[in-house]
């Protein structure tokens, strides 16, 4: 086990936001996080890698609390790319994807060949390696979504948490994505809105509403039309596809 | 390969670099000791300065030697000082706050510093204990915490700071006026309000044993940082992902930044617009990592000032137009620019 949380609590605003969750992510594995707006995903996934701090309940990575970890020991281990990022200063993707070699420099150390090498590589498997001195200003939405998923490749995480990594992605890059993030062999914890590319991906999915945890297991168990009518309010067939052998969702419009 | 030969990772680079920010400094101070009411040639200043330096005995008349070595040496090594530390912090407080308008003046710092320095100057407060210096530092952490009071209750997005940081200025401001109007000697409120428009023209040796240490250890606290500021590219949170502690790095950066506002305030008084204008010009020059940008900042600062002061010793034949004058002459249009290019890219 190498994220996990245990009873969660976490109140903004004067409202419970995530209640009482508890959930594991298995080592080398992806889990899903799927559940409606305002569910309480991004408020989830910034507790799990310590950016908020819980009301009650615990987050533990690989046996400790993660709470008595410094900020950089964490981001030496967890790599976060959040939903929204934005900035008015006049980096390059370059720029952008060495920030990912912050936690692993000190503040006087020179750069390094490791250090280029990470930054290299991880641009090279986002697709921008030929980008590297693009203004972050002139990006499309999907470029900036890779600059970001190159930054957080190129700290090297074991774990990886991504807030809607394919928003703003065609479907070709949706699909590359989660296919890198598998095939990184790192732990990665995920909030997907396309339930298709859950089941498609993510080896267990856990449910989220009201800040809940209503279930998790694998996909073929968790996302079934019962669930689908229940959280999301829509109807929905489920069959399991003959080509991925996975679970596949058909919505009806009535 | 690539990152090996970049200016900022190699030595060479840096060496080259800071030989020929030091000269343009020095040709700067070296102008700056000639003009003034009595034109002094560029050789004489010279001498004087090898005279007061290594004691090489030159013959220069005592008078000349007296104004370039007691005046305008010390005044052109303030202004550096100076111009460098407001520099400087506007660089840090930009990256901070991720606000483009973030500067010691506008965020109200200047404000509180002022008026810190007046409670002491008038009325007396603190006595010898504290100083103007102190009251100033003092100041300077009260409008800093006003500010974040005032942003907090404003919901704390980063945006809002300006506006919290006009209205901390509005009410430090107005506290200065009622301490002046109500306290000072009509003699007292003259040299005040002269001294709050921003001026060099008290600045002697001691003020530079103050200013120059305080800047030069302000800008290595800075620099140190200075990954830590580029890591605040994306905000606090990805900052923090990053493995940057924010709560320590805001405490110790704010503190810093007050610190060399203040005592630059307690020295010339409220000199605005340096802090906006010159971290904006060096960003279009030496882009945007703060490896790079703080030193570039430092330099350019010091620069920028000394050559504010010898315009503020020109501009008017037989008068000096206080410096922050004309700083904001030069700030505004900036300001506007800066505000235009803001709302582009929003
Ligand atoms: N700091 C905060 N103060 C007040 N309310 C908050 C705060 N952060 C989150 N919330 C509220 O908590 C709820 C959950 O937000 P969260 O961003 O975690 O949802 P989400 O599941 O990620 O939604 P989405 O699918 O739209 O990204 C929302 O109703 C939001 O308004
Ligand atoms: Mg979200």
């Amino acid at each position: 086990m190498t994220l996990a949380a245990r009873d969660l609590r976490w109140d903004a605003g004067g409202r419970i936001i995530v209640d009482g969750v508890t959930l594991a992510a298995a080592p080398g594995r992806m889990l899903g996080l799927v559940g409606p707006n305002g569910s309480g995903k991004s408020s989830l996934l910034r507790l799990l890698c310590g950016l908020r701090q819980v009301k009650s309940g615990v987050v533990i990575l690989d046996g400790t609390d993660i709470s008595g970890l410094s900020r950089r020991a964490v981001a030496r281990r967890i790599a976060v790319v959040e939903q929204h990022a934005g900035t008015l200063a006049r980096v390059t993707v370059e720029d952008v994807v060495r920030l990912g070699r912050t936690p692993r420099r000190g503040a006087l150390s020179p750069w390094t060949e490791a250090d280029e090498a990470a930054v290299a590589s991880a641009l090279a498997r986002v697709g921008l390696g030929t980008r590297r001195d693009q203004p972050w200003e002139t990006l499309s939405g999907g470029e900036r979504q890779r600059a970001q998923i190159a930054r957080a490749l190129a700290q090297e995480p074991s774990e990886l948490v991504l807030d809607e990594p394919t928003n703003h992605l065609d479907v070709r890059h949706q699909l590359d994505m989660l296919a890198l993030v598998r095939g990184l062999g790192v732990t990665s914890i995920v909030a997907l809105h396309d339930l298709n590319l859950a089941a498609l991906f993510c080896d267990e999915v856990a449910v989220l509403a009201g800040g809940r945890l209503l279930r998790s297991g694998p996909p073929e168990t968790v996302l079934t039309a019962g669930m689908i009518a229940e959280v999301f309010g829509v109807r929905a067939e489920v069959r399991l596809s003959a080509l991925s052998g996975r679970p596949h969702i058909e919505y009806r419009l009535d | 390969m690539r990152g090996i030969a970049l200016p900022g990772t190699g030595w060479l680079p840096w060496v080259l670099a800071g030989l020929a920010s030091l000269g343009l400094l020095g040709l700067a101070v070296a102008i700056a000791m000639t003009v003034g009411e009595m034109r002094i040639p560029l050789r004489v200043a010279l001498q004087a300065l090898g005279n007061g330096l290594f004691d090489l005995g030159y013959a220069v008349n005592p008078i000349q030697q007296g104004v370039l070595l007691d005046y305008r040496l010390s005044r052109a090594l303030f202004a550096a000082s100076c111009g460098g530390a407001l520099a400087v912090c506007g660089v840090t407080l930009q990256a901070l706050l991720r606000n483009p308008l973030a500067e010691p003046y506008l965020l109200g710092i200047s404000a509180g510093a002022s008026t810190g320095a007046v409670a002491v100057m008038v009325l007396g407060l603190g006595g010898a204990v504290l100083g103007v210096s102190g009251g100033a530092l003092l100041g300077a952490i009260l409008a800093l915490l006003t500010v974040a009071l005032l942003a907090a209750g404003a919901g704390g997005a980063s945006e809002r700071v300006i506006l919290s940081g006009v209205a901390a200025s509005q009410i430090f401001n107005a506290a200065t006026a009622t301490v002046v109007t109500t306290f000072a000697s009509a003699e007292q409120a003259r040299g005040v309000m002269f001294w709050l428009l921003g001026s060099l023209g008290g600045v002697r040796w001691p003020d530079v044993w103050l200013a120059a240490p305080v800047t030069l250890a302000g800008f290595a606290i800075c620099l140190v940082h200075a990954r830590t500021l580029d890591a605040f590219t994306f905000g606090e949170d990805a900052a923090a992902s990053l493995g940057v502690s924010v709560p320590r790095v805001r405490l110790v950066l704010f503190g810093t930044t007050a610190a060399m506002t203040a005592i630059m305030v307690s020295i010339a008084g409220a000199v605005g617009f340096v802090g906006l204008l010159i971290p904006h010009a060096v960003r279009l020059i030496v882009g945007p990592r703060h490896s790079r940008l703080l030193p570039a900042a430092l330099v350019t600062g010091a620069v920028f000032l000394v050559l504010a002061d010898i315009l503020s010793r020109v501009l008017i034949a037989r008068q000096v137009v206080p410096i922050g004058v004309v700083t904001a002459l030069f700030g505004a249009p900036a300001f506007a620019l800066i505000l235009t290019r803001v709302r582009r890219s929003a």
